[in-house]
């Protein structure tokens, strides 16, 4: 059955999720991205929330609530609606929790994701993407070579989230025997594992600068055949990367809200020749298209969130999304600093960390794992 | 719960539509290229023809009549804009009866073609500018028309005709009202059919009303009063519209559709293949180009739909409905046009239909209301400016 309707949950999460951006990220956002850093105490509010384990299930001490890919998008597009660099801070455990949700054996479950159930903010994120500008999914240059019941694994990865203080890294890694997406595999890696080496200093960004990202260099690291996320079934590569991808749309698309709905009171209030600003028909269709594209994006994010949880194959929804998103974004980032004019260049306004983050996530958005 | 899938019941309903509308498909050049023919209202084939048997109904899984509204719409513009299996009554001017008529004139009217004339020779967008008029003759109880209107859609074959006249210029847009006027009324003329770019089995009429007396029943809606304030009844009428708005967007998708599914076929057979998972840098141009297509087409879409499914749960839809139209009107010209340019010079080969897809496209981001209209809407809508304001 086609419907938009979100069910009650959805809609309590709903604003429950935006109160919590109003109140507790859009003030110290600013801050956040001229210090590079993320507050302890925000982190330990939006884990008391309970939005990262929402989805872990009761019997391990979990939120219980099913795994809905639909509902993260809500959650995210409300959350970067606050801020995005925080809204990826806050939430990129759930890169390493919901793929184990997905793909993991019962062992696997039953010994990671209680790590995550504890009262205070436990980090842990994917690793994806890797040191050269070619990404490619299906060509990963870290490698996962057999050996005896293991695997060792060889590579560099960048721009791993909360790289400065995660306990466990989920490695995506090419099998040695299999090409393509098909031999695309993820492996279980704790911090102290041995050849792993994280840089010391974090990834210097154009934006999201909040997030916490670093560089991991894993040298003959060796991990047992039971760290393979899947087990012998392995993972399904291309539902766990639109899934990831997906998500990273949905800060994305709260992002271009923010932006949207911040540029619609200035313009109202910024008068220009005699007259507010958006009585020019220049400006005013500028948010109509805003407008207009902030709805579209939605509904491609959606759709492909239902496919993935339906069990349907989501490549394809999440490409045309992707393609979509990736126009779009910038497009409105762009248009809504323009109607700020000055003002919008100047650091006083969210508007220009806006535009830097849109640039940001739109690329993030292939080779980051939210 | 939000959900993409269609029920089996749903899926039958478009199966059923499809092929309807491939056999439609075979008519499609012949009417193009012979536009002073109509198309037959009942297709030879439309006796032999046989709808699979649907799954039965299931409330909780089947998709909402609204939707499959716009669905099916797109279904048939994916066969042809114009031609159908058995062609159903009704017109623009149906809509705006059933929005805006009393309870006797739709009794009254039902079954009958309507078109709706608005649009004149000196205005288009501003509505409100119309000048054709209608004066009461108290003695005889009649309507006295007169005026010219263009563009007028079906005005050839319709059975009649809602007509915009204002009983008042200085009113505004509280002097407007709608008329019905039936052929065949003394001092009413069609006096022109345009040719069209493209849609050209569809006829488009100018006509003439020329001291035309009409009963004073025949006012729609039945309000004389005339509005000083505010819209009075203009309003409502504008409301006809936010039904037919996603209807023109998925009319222009079903289109572009069927311009990309052909154009996808014509490169496959060529060897191009589209890879959705692939990197970047692995993506030949054109598979990029096509994806963005379908991307853009997908966007339409599910704004269509959107505003479908609000109005078949009685939610409000007027900025959504500007949306679907702004968004379906635009990608139904633009991915024809890109269309085209990737089957380069064998993609203007009237040999096929995806020339006439372009052509007949295009005319979804013009009527009932330009994209720059749907523009203004929206935009007054999020910024909460009256039409004074934003104009
Ligand atoms: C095939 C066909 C069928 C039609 N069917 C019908 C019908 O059944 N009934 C009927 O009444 N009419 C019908 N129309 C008329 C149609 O609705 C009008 O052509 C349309 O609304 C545009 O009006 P216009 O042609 O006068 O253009 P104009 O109003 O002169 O507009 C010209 C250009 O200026 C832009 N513009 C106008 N105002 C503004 C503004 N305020 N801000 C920014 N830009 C603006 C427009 O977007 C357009 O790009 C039909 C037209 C065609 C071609």
């Amino acid at each position: 059955m086609i419907s938009f309707s979100p069910s009650e949950e959805q809609e309590l999460i709903q604003q429950t999720v935006s109160e919590f951006a109003q109140n507790e990220m859009r003030e110290i956002s600013r801050e956040c991205d001229e210090t590079g850093s993320v507050p302890r105490e925000f982190l330990e509010k939006t884990w008391e929330l309970g939005l990262v384990n929402s989805m872990i299930p009761e019997e391990l001490d979990g939120g219980g609530m099913e795994r809905s890919p639909v509902t993260t998008a809500i959650v995210l597009e409300e959350l970067a609606f606050g801020c995005a660099s925080l809204a990826c801070a806050a939430l990129s455990p759930t890169t390493f929790i919901h793929p184990l949700l997905d793909f993991g054996t019962d062992e696997q479950k039953k010994e990671y994701l209680p790590l995550f159930t504890g009262t205070s903010f436990h980090a842990a994120s994917m690793a994806l993407a890797e040191s050269h500008f070619t990404f490619d999914l299906g060509a990963l240059r870290t490698v996962a070579e057999p050996k005896g019941d293991g695997y060792v694994l060889s590579g560099i990865k960048r721009m791993v989230p909360l790289g400065d203080r995660a306990s466990h890294f989920l490695i995506i890694a090419r099998s040695a025997s299999n090409e393509g997406i098909g031999g695309v595999e993820a492996f279980i890696v704790p911090r102290d594992a041995k050849g792993l080496a994280i840089a010391d200093e974090g990834e210097k960004t154009l934006g999201l600068r909040a997030l916490p990202l670093s560089k991991l260099e894993l040298e003959r690291v060796e991990v047992a055949a039971s760290q393979r996320l899947g087990g012998e079934q392995g993972i399904d590569a291309a539902q766990l990367f639109a899934a990831a991808r997906t998500a990273s749309l949905a800060v994305g698309l709260g992002l271009s809200r923010a932006m949207l709905e911040t540029s619609i009171p200035y313009a109202k209030e910024r008068y220009a020749f005699g007259q507010p600003i958006a009585q020019k028909q220049t400006i005013a269709f500028w948010l109509a298209d805003m407008q207009i594209e902030v709805n579209s994006m939605r509904w491609l994010i959606w759709k492909a969130a239902s496919h993935l949880e339906h069990g349907l194959p989501a490549a394809k929804p999440m490409a045309l999304a992707s393609s979509y998103a990736q126009r779009e974004m910038i497009k409105i980032a762009d248009n809504g600093l323009q109607v700020f004019g000055g003002h919008g260049y100047i650091r006083d306004y969210p508007v220009e960390m806006w535009y830097r983050n849109a640039r940001t996530i739109t690329v993030l958005d292939t080779v980051a794992a939210l | 719960m939000i959900d993409f899938t269609l029920s089996q019941r749903d899926e039958a309903i478009l199966e059923n539509q499809r092929e309807q509308a491939m056999l439609c498909r075979k008519y499609a050049r012949y009417y193009d290229e012979h536009e002073e023919e109509f198309a037959p209202d009942v297709l030879p084939e439309a006796d032999s023809f046989e709808s699979k048997p649907l799954p039965e109904t299931d409330s909780a899984r089947d998709t909402n009549g609204a939707v499959m509204g716009m669905l099916t719409t797109m279904m048939q513009n994916y066969g042809d804009y114009t031609i159908r299996l058995r062609r159903g009554k009704g017109g623009l001017g149906n809509a705006a009866l059933a929005a805006s008529g009393t309870p006797e004139q739709v009794e009254r009217w039902r079954g009958q073609t309507l078109a709706m004339a608005i649009t004149e020779p000196g205005c288009g967008s501003d509505s409100k500018a119309i000048q054709a008029t209608a004066v009461l003759d108290e003695a005889t109880n009649e309507w006295i028309l007169n005026g010219e209107k263009i563009f007028v859609t079906t005005g050839c074959r319709a059975d009649g005709v809602v007509v915009w006249a204002t009983l008042d210029k200085e009113a505004g847009r509280g002097g407007i009202k709608s008329f019905i006027v039936m052929k065949g009324t003394p001092g009413f003329d069609v006096t022109h059919k345009e040719k069209k770019l493209g849609i050209r089995a569809d006829d488009t009429a100018a006509m003439v009303f020329r001291d035309c007396r009409i009963p004073r029943d025949h006012l729609l809606g039945g309000k004389e009063s005339v509005s000083r304030k505010g819209g009075g009844g203009f309003k409502g009428v504008m409301k006809t519209f936010n039904m037919t708005r996603p209807a023109v967007g998925a009319i222009g998708i079903g289109i572009a559709q069927a311009a990309l599914d052909f154009t996808k076929e014509e490169l496959a057979r060529e060897g191009v293949v589209i890879d959705y998972m692939a990197a970047p840098h692995q993506r030949s141009a054109i598979a990029e180009k096509l994806i963005e297509i379908e991307a853009d087409i997908d966007a339409a879409v599910l704004d269509i739909l959107h505003s479908a499914w609000l109005s078949g749960e009685a939610k409000p839809n007027n900025t959504e409905a500007s949306i679907a139209k702004a968004k379906g009107g635009e990608v139904a010209r633009t991915a024809t046009q890109r269309c085209i340019g990737l089957l380069g010079s064998l993609g203007i080969s009237r040999e096929y239909l995806l020339e006439k897809w372009f052509r007949d496209s295009r005319i979804t981001d013009i009527y009932e209301g330009t994209g720059q209209i749907q523009r203004l809407i929206i935009a007054r809508d999020i910024l909460g400016y009256s039409a004074a304001e934003l104009s």
